[in-house]
């Protein structure tokens, strides 16, 4: 008699990320139009892949699926070992906790200092008091260098500055899979090396896998593994 | 309570308000405006009540008879007095004051105009009043053609209280018939009649001579102490004929209170204008909440991409809403406050802040926030995390 489905070991299911076969169609009828051909991805816990291609090749709908912020049409996709295809709206918002996401726009929100917003991010792990967030929130932006900048809002604060808060937010909801459009096409050169270093690292540190989307040739080194994707599908760079 | 200081999160609703003091200011500017059109109709409408029965509530009497024909204290019919003295016979009956009740005109003794006055006829050794002064004045009224005035009377009637004051002889002409001012009381002006004056019943029988014999307008009945008032009252209604009315005295407010309120528009105007402020209120909390959600419409998508949850971001708008609704009241009951007091001394009409009211119109004021903010929350239905990357 068999007791329990054989438990499956392989890598996929301990991977952060798998993909698999994954489709998606943007329109209806008509207007209907593949974005996503059976697309295979797998990242491994603080593995760092970098995603090239032209713009308009499905880059931004692979990171908004993997995000758990799309529902997935076709194929699998499994983020922690979590099936979305067919996932509930409140098992996504659950899974969205564990995932930090870094915009190509900073997204601060305007009405906040640096450090509430960075506590934005730590407000939602739960079980700690309000001061041990608003450290974290304060260490965070030690971290990524805006110590002194604390007390300061958006607007006061430069591109690179902004995005650099962006980061510190999405890393103090210690999240174990991080996913970055473009994080670097709004600075110039030096300070998108210093925030993509500077991610790399504490991805690093705190083990977490990285997706970044970039068109940005001069940070290319910071991968692991680079996937280039062309008309919604993946070819792996030689 | 340490708990929830623990578990606190940033005050995003109030920082989303308090970081643009401007916009802050508009809308609080605009609840404050629509609660402070509300307690003032409200105030009117119930102040305008509240002085239809200023007379009334000073009468010594536990139950009051009336003609079924009397619609209100500005329309009073007659009846037959003999029915004072049938009530006599209840042995819980105490003592009764027949008392005349008619509009006479008053002749501004300064300005010579006329002008409607309530006049009050009653026998000066009989009980009228629960205040014991006007006991004592009464005694002057005793002479024939002396009159008390209301020195609260509005100052259409002259400078009566001033004159008599000095010591100045004040005689003027009420219906054409010479009399002379025999005394100050306090009375207040009523909803129907701008002045009161008192006179006993004699003189009230000269100034009105087509007064048919044997008829009042008003009957008042005290009862002996610890009588059940509503009891006697059953009782007189079951041995008197139908000529008359019995009511308590509080019925006898509610059924004068109650003429203004049914018969006539003020209530419905008064209310309307209410109502206005209400809306006014929620069209301007509306467009507030409206567009501070369509402008942080990015923000709260990325929140949501975060994994706050929808319920999460509802809950702030509500906590705006909440917000605005008590910092937008306190400017209203202030100011609501001094406008009672301009009113009373304006119009001598008894508007006050009376809690109830007070209550009424923050109750609104918050349904005004909250539905404003429910209906503004529709548009964060539209904030997708899937359009921000």
């Amino acid at each position: 008699m068999v007791l329990a489905a054989p438990v499956s070991t392989d890598l996929a299911s301990t991977a952060t990320v798998a993909v698999d076969g994954l489709s998606h169609w943007y329109g209806t009828g008509a207007m209907r139009r593949q974005v996503l051909q059976g697309v295979d991805l797998t990242i491994q816990p603080g593995e760092v892949v970098l995603l090239t291609g032209p713009s308009g090749c499905g880059k931004t709908t692979l990171l908004t699926l993997v995000g758990a912020l799309r529902s997935v049409q076709q194929g699998s996709v499994r983020v922690f070992g979590q099936e979305l295809n067919g996932a509930a709206r409140d098992v996504r918002q659950r899974l969205r906790r564990s995932i930090g996401m870094i915009f190509q726009g900073h997204n601060l929100l305007r009405c906040l200092t640096a450090e509430q917003n960075v506590q934005m991010g730590s407000d939602l792990l739960e079980g700690l008091s309000y001061r041990a967030r608003r450290d974290q929130a304060r260490e965070w932006l030690r971290a990524v260098g805006l110590g002194d900048q604390l007390g300061k809002l958006p607007h006061d604060l430069s591109g690179g500055q902004k995005q650099r808060v962006a980061i510190a937010r999405a890393l103090a909801a210690r999240p174990r899979l991080l996913l970055a459009d473009e994080p670097t096409a709004a600075l110039d050169s030096r300070t998108g090396r210093e925030v993509v270093d500077l991610l790399q690292s504490l991805a690093r540190e705190q083990g977490c896998g990285v997706l970044m989307v970039t068109h940005d040739p001069r940070i290319l080194d910071v991968a692991d593994r680079l996937v280039r994707m062309e008309d919604g599908r993946l070819t792996v760079d030689p | 309570m340490n708990r929830f200081w623990r578990a606190r999160r940033i005050p995003l609703a109030w920082l989303l308000l308090t970081r643009q003091p401007v916009r802050l200011a508009v809308a609080l500017a605009g609840i404050a405006f629509a609660g402070i059109l509300m307690f003032m109709q409200l105030g009117f409408r119930d102040g305008l009540f509240e002085a239809s029965v200023t007379v009334h509530k000073l009468f010594d009497a536990d139950l009051v008879l009336v003609s079924p024909r009397t619609m209100s204290s500005i329309g009073m019919a007659g009846f037959p007095r003999r029915r004072l003295v049938q009530a006599m016979a209840d042995p819980e009956v105490a003592g009764t004051t027949p008392v005349h009740w008619n509009l006479m005109l008053w002749r501004n003794p300064q300005t010579r105009t006329t002008r409607s006055i309530l006049t009050l006829g009653f026998d000066p050794t009989d009980p009228l009043f629960t205040d014991p002064t006007i006991t004592d004045k009464a005694r002057a009224l005793t002479q024939k053609g002396r009159v008390l005035f209301d020195e609260r009377s509005r100052p259409e009637f002259g400078p009566i209280a001033e004159w008599f004051s000095k010591g100045r002889v004040v005689e003027t002409e009420v219906a054409g018939t010479r009399v002379r001012v025999a005394g100050l009381v306090s009375l207040g002006p009523s909803f129907g009649a701008d002045g009161n004056m008192l006179t006993s019943r004699e003189t009230f029988l000269q100034l009105m001579p087509g007064t048919p014999p044997g008829s009042i307008e008003l009957g008042l009945i005290r009862l002996t102490p610890g009588a059940d008032s509503s009891a006697v009252a059953q009782r007189l209604r079951e041995n008197l004929p139908a000529d008359v009315t019995i009511y308590t005295k509080k019925g006898f407010e509610e059924f004068e209170k109650n003429y203004w309120r049914s018969s006539t528009a003020i209530g419905f105007i008064f209310t309307l204008g209410a109502a206005m402020g209400f809306v006014v209120g929620c069209v301007i909390v509306y467009q507030i909440l409206y567009s501070d959600v369509s402008d942080h419409l990015p923000e709260y998508a990325t929140l949501m991409a975060m994994g706050y949850r929808l319920a999460g971001l509802l809950g702030v708008v509500a906590r705006e809403a909440l917000i605005l609704a008590v910092l937008g009241y306190l400017p209203a009951y202030l100011a609501g406050q001094g406008l009672y007091a301009l009113v009373r001394s304006g119009t001598r009409l008894p508007v006050t802040m009376d809690p109830q009211r007070a209550l009424l119109v923050f109750v609104m004021i918050l349904v005004m926030c909250m539905g404003s903010a429910a209906f503004a929350m529709r548009r964060l239905a539209d904030a997708d995390p899937a359009e921000i990357f």
